[in-house]
């Protein structure tokens, strides 16, 4: 088992993170598009997405049933079917892959709910490093603008509900919000994340973020199996 | 009162959030060992006897919580989650249970006892190559128990067990997923022979009461009995 900043794969990890409304996943796909296109393999990841697990997640957030504990470890244990799944057979492979939310979501959101960082942090120690973290940070009324406009239904967790803070889920989801950001801008130094300003254009942010992926990319090669030596 | 002041839970890590515990009175037994070594069969005579001497008990085990269980058995179904996820699942499983079974058990004044318990779910990440280290952390969330019972066999024992089973040599028993030998057989014996390596090596390390499972049913009970007795006399 290779622990976190352990791992040597040639292809590379791009992780985007920020709270709701962010418009993080939006310049994701764009930048897959793009990076396709440029002809490499790419192949995306998404929170909370392994098919074995989504149905215990699923059935704990209906029911209500997730205490923080529980809520942050089966979060992991998707994470980490995804890697062992995924993830790292891509970056053995040389792909290029994208993820939306990462390790660092689960920092902000199971902190803000009292996990301990440093027991969180631990518990993650079998995650790949990823080669670029990218934060969109967007101040709390221009993200709840997008997110309260948008939609209507909030879901309980999402909201921060199961803290008992307020029993207005929309004045709970805002508060919810604002601690999980506040994690966010502490984890900006403690891990070294690409801050992106979200306020500007979409394409504005996307040409940073693509500006940025090149220099990251100069020594991968567009077709990684074409050349891999199988041993 | 003064004998209940006295016994305190602890946890072996950063624990469980919100959790006081002086609030739990009752205590906790954990019945360990390898696959098929009859520790449900010592767990199915205890409970009653225990509950005839005025206890209340819950029994508990793995992948029994009511959130995680599922997952895990349809996972296993399909041989298909890896041992990083495996561990992190039944870690999710453990946690479920002591939230919201066990702990408010013990707080009630339960005996608990539960078949396996961290030290399985130790022995088997670490077969498949988990970090100790790691693994050790993961588990700090549960409280240390007051009394650990290892049934030991040797694996030659487990085979016969393994063969006077309808089930034979179980997929997961022989550790299948970990490709260890050329069939059934041979990977049940090395998988075997690696848990029991590692169990071994926890003896001491967490103070487990050795009982000898080669033993017949009854003297073990007896054995059991006495020993559980002596846990309780203080109660």
């Amino acid at each position: 088992m290779q622990l976190y900043g352990a791992h040597k794969l040639p292809g590379k990890l791009f992780i985007v993170e920020g709270i709701d409304g962010s418009g993080k996943s939006t310049q994701l796909s764009l930048l897959g598009q793009w990076l396709r296109r440029e002809g490499y393999m790419v192949f995306f990841s998404e929170w909370n997405s392994s098919p074995l697990v989504k149905a215990t997640t699923r059935r704990g957030k209906n029911k209500h049933m997730l205490t923080p504990t529980t809520f942050s470890l089966i979060h992991a244990t998707d994470l980490a079917d995804r890697i062992e799944r995924h993830i790292v057979p891509a970056l053995k492979a040389g792909a290029i892959v994208l993820a939306d939310r990462y390790i660092f979501t689960a920092f902000a959101r199971d902190v803000a709910r009292g996990v301990s960082p440093t027991l969180v942090r631990d518990l993650y120690k079998f995650a790949v490093k990823p080669t670029r973290a990218f934060y969109f940070r967007v101040p709390l009324d221009v993200s709840l603008k997008r997110i309260l406009g948008a939609r209507a239904a909030l879901k309980y967790y999402e909201a921060g509900m199961d803290l008992e803070m307020t029993e207005d889920i929309e004045e709970s989801f805002r508060l919810f919000q604002g601690m999980i950001r506040d994690r966010y801008e502490e984890m900006v130094d403690e891990f070294g994340l690409t801050v992106i300003d979200a306020t500007r254009s979409i394409e504005h942010q996307q040409n940073e973020v693509r500006a940025i992926i090149e220099r990251d990319l100069i020594d991968v090669p567009k077709h990684p199996v074409r050349s891999l030596v199988i041993e | 009162m003064q004998n209940r002041a006295k016994h305190k839970f602890e946890f072996y890590g950063e624990g469980l959030p919100a959790i006081d515990l002086h609030e739990l009175q009752g205590r906790l037994i954990v019945i360990e060992g390898p696959d098929g070594v009859g520790r449900s069969t010592q767990i199915a005579m205890l409970k009653p006897w225990l509950e005839s001497n005025g206890h209340a008990v819950l029994d508990t085990g793995l992948t029994r919580s009511e959130l995680a269980g599922k997952g895990i058995d349809q996972a296993k179904e399909g041989h298909t989650l890896g041992p990083i996820a495996l561990t992190l699942f039944y870690a999710t499983d453990l946690a479920d249970r002591l939230e919201n079974e066990m702990i408010p058990a013990l707080r009630a004044g339960f005996i608990v006892l539960t078949d396996r318990y961290i030290y399985s779910l130790i022995a088997r990440a670490i077969v498949r190559g988990a970090d100790p280290e790691w693994i050790k952390s993961v588990y700090g969330l549960a409280l240390k128990p007051d009394a650990i019972f290892y049934m030991r066999a040797e694996v030659n024992h487990l085979i016969l067990r393994a063969l006077s089973s309808p089930m034979g040599f179980d997929y997961w028993e022989s550790g299948m997923d970990l490709h260890l030998g050329e069939d059934r057989f041979d990977s049940f014996v090395e998988y075997q022979s690696r848990m029991l390596a590692v169990f071994d090596s926890m003896i001491d390390q967490y103070g487990f009461s050795v009982i000898d499972a080669t033993k017949p049913i009854d003297s073990i009970y007896k054995d059991l009995q006495r020993q559980v007795g002596r846990l309780l006399r203080e109660m």
